[in-house]
């Protein structure tokens, strides 16, 4: 016997108190609408934690940011090219990571030479450039959560994650969700995703927060809106 | 090689050393109460903490009740998003299939990020024995692989290290294992942080094979969910060419939906935060984005046989998350390695016995390493009602009774006269500590909880010393109406 076959025996025997579904082939799962399922959940708690305006849902998101240590600026749509071109320069980066898809005029003003994440290129190459700058999926106020799910304006996973510096632009209000039952709605699970909420930390030493451990040691907010 | 847990004595004698390391004893308790405080904060931040706690428990014991019908539709839903799927019975078969796995790769060295399922199974060490290095990334294992400790906590393995000793341990051992540890490090919690960063990047950046666990599997999408904090997840499971996640079967939950309600009270539960830096979700493989090839190990190794056990099978619910251990008054004074187990703590103590079985001193001495103050449930994020299980298990420990192992049912003979029971009933009296222990025992055989005691008695006296046990949280309405007779007697 396979230990699948042994596995999956030993599981109906166990349940076979009653509600177990011994030797029934496998009955379609939640999303075809199982209504034991959504009856045996009962889903009492929250959307979202308090009302709250879109301007409101985006200042909770900059408060929440800052509180794990994201830096946050905002901008207009105009103004956020010279503000990511500030934003590399304070930074020292001579080079900068760009996604396949991110809209060229974010990096119109900056000084920093582009690099492509192409392909063949290997994690030590991306070691060594300074800076990535991305957009967003989605961002989730009440946690202070930026979720990116690999598309054009935001690339590979690990572009994201080996350069220590990573500007990332949220488009506001339009990008923000209040919490995290609204955000997964919003995402596609069959893409990659990475939650990000503020910059690398560890509570390992003696169970206290300190940033900067393996991933982008310094994260920027952008919250862009469009006046 | 790092420790091992083979031959530990029973918990009293494990914790009475533990109790005599005043080292040990000051990292726990500065380390726990900093994390208790906080997640008091975090958790009463949101209002709907109890619903969604409810929420949690809900979903774990629907799942459980459908495990079979949900291990089939993950293993459509991960096959069909591109990975290849492995059922493993016991921890030998999922260290053959892991070690087979990495051998097809033509590799002699993973990176590894945390995972409670491989410190179950002794991973590492079946790896070693291929001759294959496996590399720990998270830091605080890492702390304990270059230290040859063992884990003492779930979260956090090095809790039992202060950063002074981390220091001394980085270097003195980083040299033996690749970059050594910069020159003049001193114990500040971002230099050690920054020493670890250093000394893994070439290993993460060299790295073809990745080892997790996962957090959460979704049944309905084939998704898999790391929850972590450094980064070191990030690097394991984007990096490498291969990765190969060993969860246990008990990990799954049935749809997309539900991660809104763990992705809630995991964070708060475990670190304190509103969520953690980074969580990394997967769906099979990504053209041109992460690993090529996904293996997904299903591990059994005892899950079965707890989930026969009707009152035992809520420990499957378990999320990790360690809040139990941070708020255990015998935890705080124990110390984790005490337990015999990579499984410490309140929950430790009701899952050991259940994966284990019985059998050794230790296994059968844990169900009592406890005081039943209830703290532990009150915490639990599933509501895991951990001092039933406990008293669940001494009944069977001392009456016997049959007990599912490896899918059989066995009967286990009553305790009585044998070693189990002698080191069960030392136990008692170290963790109960009356001279009517048995007596205390059958009161609390009805789940009373109201036995705080202000000091440890026995071997515990000397080191509770003058230090008052902490008072349990929330007085449960048994406890106020014991002391007060209902508001009659309202002077004590
Ligand atoms: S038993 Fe509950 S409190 Fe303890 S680790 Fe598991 S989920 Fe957390």
């Amino acid at each position: 016997m396979s230990s699948r076959d042994l596995i999956l025996g030993r599981v109906r025997r166990a349940l076979a108190d009653g509600s177990g579904e011994d030797g029934a082939p496998p009955e379609p799962g939640p999303e075809d609408g199982d209504s034991s399922y959504e009856q045996a959940v009962g889903r009492s708690y929250l959307r979202e934690h308090g009302a709250r305006s879109p301007a409101e849902t985006v200042d909770l998101l900059a408060e929440n940011l800052a509180d794990y240590r994201a830096i946050v600026h905002r901008a207009t749509e105009e103004e956020l090219p010279d503000l990511v071109a500030r934003l590399l320069d304070r930074r020292g980066s001579r080079q900068v990571l760009v996604p396949p898809g991110l809209p060229s005029v974010w990096l119109s003003a900056a000084d920093p030479a582009p690099v492509d994440d192409l392909a063949g290129s290997t994690p030590g190459e991306l070691d060594a450039v300074g800076s990535v700058v991305t957009g967003c999926a989605v961002a989730i106020a009440e946690t202070g959560t930026i979720v990116l799910d690999g598309g054009p304006d935001q690339g590979r996973r690990r572009i994201t994650l080996v350069p220590d510096h990573h500007i990332c632009v949220v488009r506001v209000p339009g990008q923000v969700v209040a919490s995290v039952p609204q955000a997964l709605g919003r995402l596609d699970p069959t893409r990659p995703l990475t939650w990000i909420s503020g910059p690398s930390a560890t509570s390992d030493i003696e169970l206290d927060r300190v940033e900067g451990v393996h991933g982008p040691r310094t994260l920027e907010v952008v919250l862009v809106s469009a006046d | 090689m790092s420790g091992t847990f083979v031959g530990m004595p029973a918990f009293p004698k494990a914790a009475h050393e533990a109790v005599n390391n005043t080292t040990l004893r000051g990292n726990l308790r500065h380390a726990t109460h900093t994390i208790r405080t906080k997640r008091a904060k975090a958790v009463a931040e949101v209002s709907d903490w109890a619903e969604l706690r409810d929420a949690g428990k809900r979903i774990k014991d629907h799942t459980l009740r459908h495990l079979d019908r949900y291990l089939v539709q993950l293993e459509e839903s991960v096959t069909a998003a591109g990975g290849v799927v492995h059922w493993a019975a016991d921890a030998e078969e999922a260290n053959r299939i892991v070690t087979e796995l990495v051998r097809a790769t033509g590799e002699s060295e993973v990176v590894k990020v945390k995972s409670m399922a491989t410190q179950e199974i002794g991973l590492n060490e079946a790896l070693e024995a291929a001759g294959i290095r496996a590399y720990e990334t998270d830091l605080a294992e890492l702390i304990v692989q270059l230290g040859e400790d063992r884990p003492s906590h779930i979260l956090v393995p090095a809790i039992h290290r202060n950063r002074g000793e981390i220091r001394d341990i980085f270097v003195r051992e980083m040299g033996a294992w690749g970059r050594a540890a910069p020159e003049g490090l001193t114990d500040t919690p971002a230099e050690l942080a920054e020493a670890a960063r250093l000394h893994l990047r070439e290993k993460f950046l060299r790295a073809k094979v990745g080892i997790s666990g996962a957090n959460f599997m979704v049944a309905e999408t084939g998704t898999l969910v790391v929850v972590e904090s450094e980064g070191n997840g990030r690097m394991c499971l984007t990096l490498p060419e291969t990765l190969i996640s060993v969860v246990g079967i008990e990990k799954v939950v049935p749809a997309w939906r539900d991660l809104e309600v763990f992705l809630q009270t995991l964070p708060r539960s475990s670190t304190a935060e509103r969520m953690n830096p980074y969580t990394s979700m997967w769906t099979g493989t990504t053209d041109g984005d992460g690993p090529r090839a996904l293996h997904l190990v299903l591990l059994d190794n005892g899950r079965t046989d707890t989930l026969a056990d009707e009152v035992g099978r809520q420990a499957l619910r378990c999320i990790r998350c360690s809040a139990c251990l941070n708020v255990c008054p015998v935890y705080e004074r124990a110390g984790g390695h005490a337990y015999g187990s990579v499984y410490p703590g309140p929950i430790g103590a009701i899952l050991s016995p259940q994966l284990r079985g019985t059998a050794s001193e230790i296994d059968a001495s844990l169900p009592y390493a406890s005081s039943l103050c209830g703290a532990c449930y009150e915490v639990c994020p599933v509501a895991i009602d951990i001092p039933e299980v406990l008293v669940h298990l001494r009944e069977r420990i001392a009456q016997g009774g049959p007990v599912t192992r490896e899918g059989n049912t066995v009967v286990l003979r009553p305790a009585r006269g044998h070693a189990a029971e002698r080191a069960a009933m030392r136990a008692a009296r170290w963790a109960l500590g009356r001279p009517g222990a048995l007596r205390a025992g059958q009161r609390l055989a009805s789940r009373t909880r109201r036995f705080h005691p202000r000091t440890l008695p026995g071997p515990g006296r000397a080191w509770s010393g003058s230090r008052e046990l902490p008072a349990v949280p929330a007085e449960s309405f048994r406890d106020w109406w014991q002391r007060t007779r209902g508001g009659k007697d309202v002077t004590k």
